[in-house]
């Protein structure tokens, strides 16, 4: 399957807004939260103000890369009763209103005890374009690789500033969508000041042969996306979009979600 | 191959390094370093002076008696691990990644604790080598676990207390991840279990394998022969590994290891990881694991803080699926029942995580029948639990409580 040839593929959405001279914004929200239809809801309100890339976060109980914020939403999720199944529904009815790319951003054990086989089917009927897998590394993904593989899904591995040069290299080839740069040394949360480490790790990233890559961790203002897009092909938010629902609802959220697209406009 | 020479990353289909790439350079450089201590004769010359001089081993063996008498007449030996400095086992691997932390160049450490006695002993080794240390621990367990908290905080060591998930030793790890992405360069993390990500359960199994070489020879030159049944209690499972790995290619010699049974393990209320589990990954490495249809990991419930986690060595599940080891679990009442008996009957106060073994081991006894000879790990004392079991057995006066 040769994924350039279709037009809503999570990387060629990203190329053509970096070939407008601009880039992307990829923008995350957990499923459940605060409610399965809300949520649907929530990312469909992304999708229409702006927002280019989708990214559905799967609650988990131990969610080692997530600020409180993040945390909050996902346990409250939990807490209402969330169910891995819910995930397939949301892409399914998320697709059917909007037509952006859905990535599903998950760890890695609810994949492996679904079966990551039904998972990766399962996702694929939904209409969904791959998972990124924030706490495995390419190295100790075979199954997933290999799954991907045959279904053609989008793989996204993250890539850190303490990476080392070969690692960067074996990401850039694991990698099918774009290289998650993790933008600083830390988990998801707000961050007034960008770390210069961003512009460093893309500018790696492309000696490795990276051609599609976006920076996350950190992002909360329109100045911080327009800033990011110098340098890389997308900006990711998340907490800043989560604490938007959690505080105003799907009308804040699609309020912030416009602020926040406008940064890929800025001159 | 000889079951002693295993050194993962996997242990059968577990371990593994299953982790964030932000950890991955941090987690490589552990791993290198090690390897060069692990056969580094002046590495380990030091640690070997630091057990000597600082934390008194060998530990000795006690043989009890009259506890056995409860035991169908087995004899019963203890390894007393109670009698180290600061309490109990952990030290024993604290010491080693310490001597590790100072060969990496970095000037900070940072640890997870349940019961607080990994904590305590990070914190004292923290202060032995001039180290800056945190530590992290759920709000559950600072509670039960009080006393222990004053220590660490007495040690110079800053204590967070966990107030996410299920506020326990799980969260506590998450949360010392967390904080180690973000301090990775300047920060080693000590962790206190033979669990985690490779190389950790390799590392802390080498650091507690002294356990089991120290108690081989203790045992043999008080009985002539080798123990018919080594017993630990299981948390991550690094006392148990500890004593077991000396024995490991004695085939005579069955080893047994203690899961908390909480309220029991067909009730929701336990941590009987290898009992009740099924394998998936978390905390860096695929071993059985508490968890839901989903993968969400399940809360686990012990009254013994240090065994309070829903997940177990990799090591661990190795053994126990090539029948290697047995694991059994000990409900609280049993643990509480033994751990008042070897009080009363021998004068020592176990902690209530090694209460889990010698609950095992008297009906072990009973099962091996009176010329059998039972080792236990007595991996830690009771004084953390004193609070605990004052209330568990109504031992205080009306209105004489302190806080
Ligand atoms: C005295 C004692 N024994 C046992 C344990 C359980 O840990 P592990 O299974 O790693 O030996 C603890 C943990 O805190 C402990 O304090």
């Amino acid at each position: 399957m040769n994924a350039s040839l279709n037009s809503t593929t999570v990387e060629s959405v990203i190329q053509r807004r970096r070939d407008a001279g601009s880039g992307a914004l990829v923008g995350y929200l957990p499923v459940g939260f605060p409610d399965l239809a809300t949520s649907v809801d929530a990312a469909v309100a992304l999708a229409e103000n702006g927002v280019d890339v989708l990214e559905l976060g799967v609650p988990y109980s131990d969610p080692v890369m997530d600020g409180l914020v993040i945390q909050r939403a996902t346990q409250e999720a939990l807490k209402q009763g969330f169910r891995v199944r819910d995930v397939f529904t949301a892409v399914e009815q998320i697709r059917a209103r909007v037509d952006v790319p859905v990535l599903v951003m998950t760890y890695w054990n609810p994949v492996l005890q679904y079966g990551v086989d039904r998972f990766a089917d399962e996702l694929v009927s939904a209409g969904g374009a791959g998972l990124i897998t924030p706490d495995i590394t390419p190295d100790a993904a075979d199954d997933w690789i290999a799954t991907s593989d045959r279904t053609g899904l989008d793989r996204v591995f993250l890539a850190a500033p303490t990476s080392s040069d070969e690692r960067l290299k074996r990401t850039v080839q694991a990698t099918r969508g774009f290289v998650y740069a993790v933008s600083t040394m830390g988990i998801t949360g707000l961050r007034t000041d960008l770390d210069a480490a961003a512009r460093t790790l893309i500018a790696r990233l492309r000696v490795a042969g990276a051609s599609t890559a976006c920076v996350g961790i950190g992002i909360s203002n329109p100045e911080q996306v327009h800033q990011v897009l110098e340098y890389a092909d997308g900006a990711i938010v998340g907490t800043a979009l989560v604490k938007a629902l959690a505080d105003g609802g799907v009308s804040k959220l699609a309020e912030t979600a416009a602020a926040l697209s406008a940064g890929t406009t800025l001159n | 191959m000889s079951l002693r020479d295993n050194t993962g990353p996997f242990f059968g289909e577990y371990g593994g390094r299953f982790m964030p790439e932000s950890l991955i350079a941090a987690i490589d450089e552990i791993a290198e370093a090690y390897e060069a201590c692990r056969t580094d004769e002046s590495f380990q010359a030091e640690l070997r002076e630091l057990h000597r001089s600082y934390t008194g081993r060998p530990s000795i063996i006690t043989e009890v008696s009259r506890f056995a008498e409860h035991a169908g007449g087995a004899r019963i030996i203890l390894k007393r691990e109670d009698l180290n400095h600061t309490g109990s086992h952990k030290i024993n691997n604290v010491l080693g990644q310490a001597l590790l932390t100072k060969r990496l160049g970095k000037t900070r450490v940072i640890a997870e604790t349940g019961a607080g006695q990994h904590g305590v002993a990070t914190a004292t080794a923290a202060a032995l080598f001039g180290l800056e240390c945190t530590v992290y621990m759920g709000e559950v367990d600072t509670q039960r676990q009080a006393l222990n908290v004053a220590r660490m905080r007495l040690l110079g060591a800053e204590v967070v207390s966990v107030t996410t998930g299920s506020r326990t030793l799980k969260d506590a790890i998450n949360e010392a991840y967390r904080e180690w992405v973000t301090s990775v360069e300047t920060t080693n993390y000590v962790f206190g279990t033979a669990a985690g990500p490779h190389p950790f359960p390799l590392m802390v199994r080498d650091f507690q394998k002294i356990i089991g070489e120290e108690a081989r020879e203790q045992v043999q030159e008080l009985t002539g022969r080798l123990p018919d049944a080594v017993a630990a209690c299981v948390g991550g499972g690094s006392n148990a590994i500890g004593i077991f790995h000396a024995f490991l290619d004695d085939p005579d010699v069955r080893l047994f290891g203690f899961e908390a049974a909480g309220d029991g393990v067909d009730t929701p209320r336990h941590a009987a990881s290898i009992g009740k589990g099924r394998p998936g990954v978390l905390h860096g490495a695929r071993s059985y694991l508490l968890q839901d249809e989903d993968g969400q990991t399940i809360e686990s419930h012990s009254i013994s803080a240090g065994l309070d986690y829903p997940g177990v060595g990799p090591e661990h599940a190795w053994l126990a699926d090539i029948k290697r080891a047995e694991y059994r679990p000990t409900t609280d009442t049993e643990a509480m029942d033994a751990l008042r008996l070897l009080s009363r009957t021998e004068g020592i106060i176990p902690a209530i995580e090694s209460a889990h073994a010698l609950a095992g081991a008297l009906k072990l006894g009973k099962e091996l029948g009176p010329e059998s000879t039972i080792l236990v790990n007595l991996s830690g004392r009771g004084d953390k639990d004193v609070a605990t079991a004052g209330e568990w057995f109504g031992l205080f006066d009306e209105g004489a409580r302190q806080a």
